[in-house]
Order: C-alpha cells, then structure tokens, then sequence
C-alpha cells in the first residue's frame, strides 16, 4: 500500500500555547483514520498543517512522498480539504463554484466538465446544481464543501467534522460516501461522535493536549471494551503536564 | 491560475449591486462636473479667442475631469477593494484558496487584477465622456492619453494599499478607512510640504497628487511612471507577505 500522508513529529504553538506536540500521523491507501479527541486537543491545528493551511514549527510533513513545505504547490495537488466551516462562495450557484473549484486545482479544461457532473452525482447536488449556494440548507452546503474538496479527484481527503449539524439521514449520506471515497482514496476525519469512528474507520488516532495518546487499527481495539470507555479512560489520564 | 482568480473576482464584483452601483453614481457625478466644464468653456471661448497661447478645450474640459475623477476614486477604491482578502478570511473561505495548489503570489496577484479590471472599467467610461466633444470639436489626443494614463497609474496605486489593507484589517469597514485614511495622507503630503519656509522634498516626492498632476500635464517622465510602478510593487510585495504570514 502507498502511503498518501507521513507526517513527522509535527509541533505547532499559537504564541506560547503548544497545540500539537510532536504529533506524527501517517495515512496509506484505502485508510479512513478517525481523528478523535476533546475541543482544544488540536484536531483542527493539525488538519490545517496537514493541507498546508498552517505551517508547522517544526516537523515535516509528505503528501504522496512530496514535501508540503518546499513543494507546497505539486504537494497540495493530491490534497481535498474540508475545513470545519465549508468555504462556499454563496453568492456563486452550485455548478459555478464546483467549476471554479475545479479551475484552482488545475483540472485541465476539457474534463472539468465531467469532473463536476461526477462530483455533484456522488454528493446528491444534481438537482440543486443551478441554485444559489446562499439559498441552500446546510445539509446541502455542507455536501458542497464535500463536492468541492474531491472534484479534483485528489488521492488524500481530509474532513473536519463533516457530520456536524446535520439530519440523521444526512448523516448516514455522508457517511456512505465517506466510505465509498476510503476505498480509492485515503480519508481522514474528524469527529466527536465515537460511534462513528467504530462503524466507519479502519484506524483510530485520539490527542489529547496536543500529543497522539492512541494510535491503532479498530479490529486491534481490545474487544472486551468499547470505544467510549476507552477514550473516556484515555482522558481521565494524569497528562504529562499534570505530572 | 492568476487569470482564473482574476475573472471569478471581476465576475464576483458585478453579483453584487456595489459595483454597478457605484458605476452608476460615479458616471452621474463625472457627467456632471464635464457637463461645467463644457459649459464654462462655451462661455470663456470669446475671450480665448483674443489670447495668444490660450488653453484649449483639452485643458479646460479634460484635464479638471480626470482631476476630479481622482479625487472620487480615492474615495471610492477603499470600498472596493475592501473586501478582497478581508471577506474571504471571514467568511472562512481564504483556505479554499490556502488548500488549493496556488502560491500567494497567484492568489494577491489574481485578486488585484480583477479589481483593476473594474476601475480600468471605469476610466475608460470616463475616458468616453470627452470623446463625446469629437461631435463639434477636435482635441488634443496626445494630452488625453497622459491623462488617462495619469488616472489609470493612479488608481492602480489606489487599489495596491486597499488590497494591502484589506490583508491587514480583520473587518472590512476598517481596512476601508485604513485605506482611504493612508491614501488621503499621501494626497494631501504636498499641503504640508508648502506650508514651511523651505519645502521639503521627501514629502513632495511622496504625494501623489504631485506624481499625478506631472503626468496629468502632458509631462509623461521616467521619474513619475516609476514612482506608481514602485508604489504598486511595493504594497502588492507587502500583501504576500502579509498572506504568507497568515500561515506562520
């Protein structure tokens, strides 16, 4: 298996706040690893390196063996991000966006075209292709943050939390189709919702403060306890600025 | 990839009513004041015609038009260019862009042609109202085209600080005035520098106004033309520098 992300012992400090402390996070080919962890752990300060939003203090990180911070551009051509607010243009319709967005990841102009079509029938836009993103609820923003992160077909997806906010049958949608992209693609996501994790991922990794605490495929989970008992445990832990 | 960025943000400003607004109000106000202009030079044209050397329909129309053009869109361009990265990181879609495989060269770069493809927009609808005079006149075309010139360098630097405030405010409306406030300061360097007994040249050669009114004379010189060219680099090199931050 190819591995799509390697990142090594990245630190990040907001100031003098450390947000992520040495954290490395690998990701191969058909992996959906789920990014568990309390608000303020650093879930989202290391999505953000990971697609170059942020760069590191220190650490490296490789998209398909491409260094994000010397070949940001070649690198962040295999990247989709999601971030937790999807970034639409509202007054733009579906179709228009998906197109722009196609045009900035350098989809070469005779596929874009097919690449939108594609990517609004895997998010179920098809119907609202020629609406106003402003006028759309936010279960159809957020499919369009979605389309909008693999019209490009990028090997590496990364979503932050992409189910928050929406309806439980929007939830398993995207759920699905989280599934369906871990097969070709390599996934990450973040979430607050441990059953998620169980019933979607291949692999888990929880931070706390900033430090990786938990690392493992789901089937090594000990099957004796359950996901939630462990992450609670895992937080009850002294952490080593306490000691 | 500059293009691409350049077309949507041009596109962009024509989704909201600012720019024809502002196209429209603009035009009204300019049509206006050349509407004087022709005026006073219908009245004054007997007498013109007892002096030697006398100023002609060019001097007396054109060249207070595009003066007066400047003095608006030094209003008008902080408002919009106000928005340009400052809309885009609030409303969290700056790492659209961020994500995206461009550098932020591209991104400022793509941004600040699409807004000067509005404001060349308007100088050439500015430009049209002398054209007008052809009807039932002639004019003096070398002098028209220093002004246009004048006004199209102006608000090329007019539109690098507001693109370079709008990387620094955290709200639109303040990198409007910061814009409007560093460009009036600059407007308005050549008072102060003849108020004291000796002027001073550093001021004189930063205003703006004294760059603009050389070039403006007919008077096209090396010295001007790069003065707005170094201006433009300058406040563009800044705003990538500010993006790049954003990242640190």
């Amino acid at each position: 298996m190819t591995t799509l992300i390697s990142a090594k012992q990245i630190t990040r400090y907001y100031g003098k706040h450390c947000a992520v402390n040495q954290l490395s996070v690998s990701l191969k080919k058909g992996q959906i690893l789920g990014f568990l962890g309390v608000n303020g752990a650093g879930k989202t300060t290391t999505l953000q390196m990971l697609c170059g939003n942020l760069a590191p203090n220190s650490g490296e990180i490789y998209i398909n063996g491409l260094n994000m911070l010397t070949q940001p551009k070649l690198a962040k051509r295999s990247l989709g991000y999601v971030p937790d607010t999807p970034p639409l243009y509202k007054d733009l319709s579906v179709h228009e966006f998906l197109c722009y967005c196609a045009q900035l990841h350098a989809v070469p102009k005779a596929t874009i075209k097919a690449a939108v079509k594609l990517a609004e029938t895997r998010c179920g836009l098809t119907d609202v292709s020629d609406r106003l993103i402003a006028n759309l609820s936010k279960g159809y923003q957020q499919r369009i943050g979605i389309a909008q992160a693999i019209v490009h077909n990028p090997d590496v997806i990364i979503l932050d939390e992409p189910t928050v906010g929406l309806d439980p049958l929007q939830i398993i949608e995207i759920r699905g189709l989280i599934r369906e992209l871990g097969q070709k693609h390599g996934v990450i996501f973040s979430t607050h919702i441990l059953s998620e994790v169980q019933e979607l991922c291949t692999d888990v990794m929880i931070i706390r403060q900033g430090t990786c605490v938990l690392n493992t495929r789901i089937e090594d989970l000990p099957a004796d306890k359950s996901l939630e008992a462990i992450f609670i445990e895992l937080m009850s832990l002294p952490s080593a600025g306490d000691l | 990839m500059i293009k691409i960025i350049a077309i949507r943000e041009f596109k962009t400003l024509f989704l909201s009513p600012l720019a024809w607004t502002i196209l429209a109000i603009l035009q009204f106000i300019l049509a206006f004041l050349f509407l004087t202009q022709v005026e006073n030079f219908t009245m004054l044209q007997p007498q013109l015609a007892n002096i030697d050397n006398a100023p002609s329909l060019t001097d007396i129309t054109v060249t207070p038009l595009f003066g007066n053009a400047g003095i608006i869109l030094l209003l008008v361009t902080p408002l919009l260019t106000m928005r340009l990265i400052c809309e885009e990181r609030r409303n969290k879609t700056l790492s659209l862009l961020l994500s995206a495989p461009l550098s932020n060269a591209e991104i400022i770069i793509g941004k600040y042609l699409g807004s000067l493809g509005l404001l060349a927009m308007i100088v050439a609808l500015i430009t049209v109202m002398p054209l007008s005079l052809l009807f039932s006149g002639t004019l003096d075309f070398g002098k028209l085209f220093a002004n246009v010139l004048a006004l199209l360098l102006l608000v090329s630097a007019f539109a690098s600080i507001g693109l370079f405030m709008s990387c620094l405010a955290g709200h639109p409306t303040v990198a409007a005035m910061g814009a409007f406030g560093a460009l009036f300061v600059l407007w308005i360097l050549d008072w102060s520098a003849g108020l004291a007994d000796k002027p001073s040249g550093l001021f004189e050669y930063l205003s703006i106004l004294r760059h603009f009114q050389a070039i403006q004379s007919g008077l096209i010189n090396t010295a001007d033309i790069s003065y707005f060219l170094l201006f433009i680099s300058l406040f563009i090199l800044l705003s990538i520098r500010r993006l790049d931050k954003e990242r640190l």
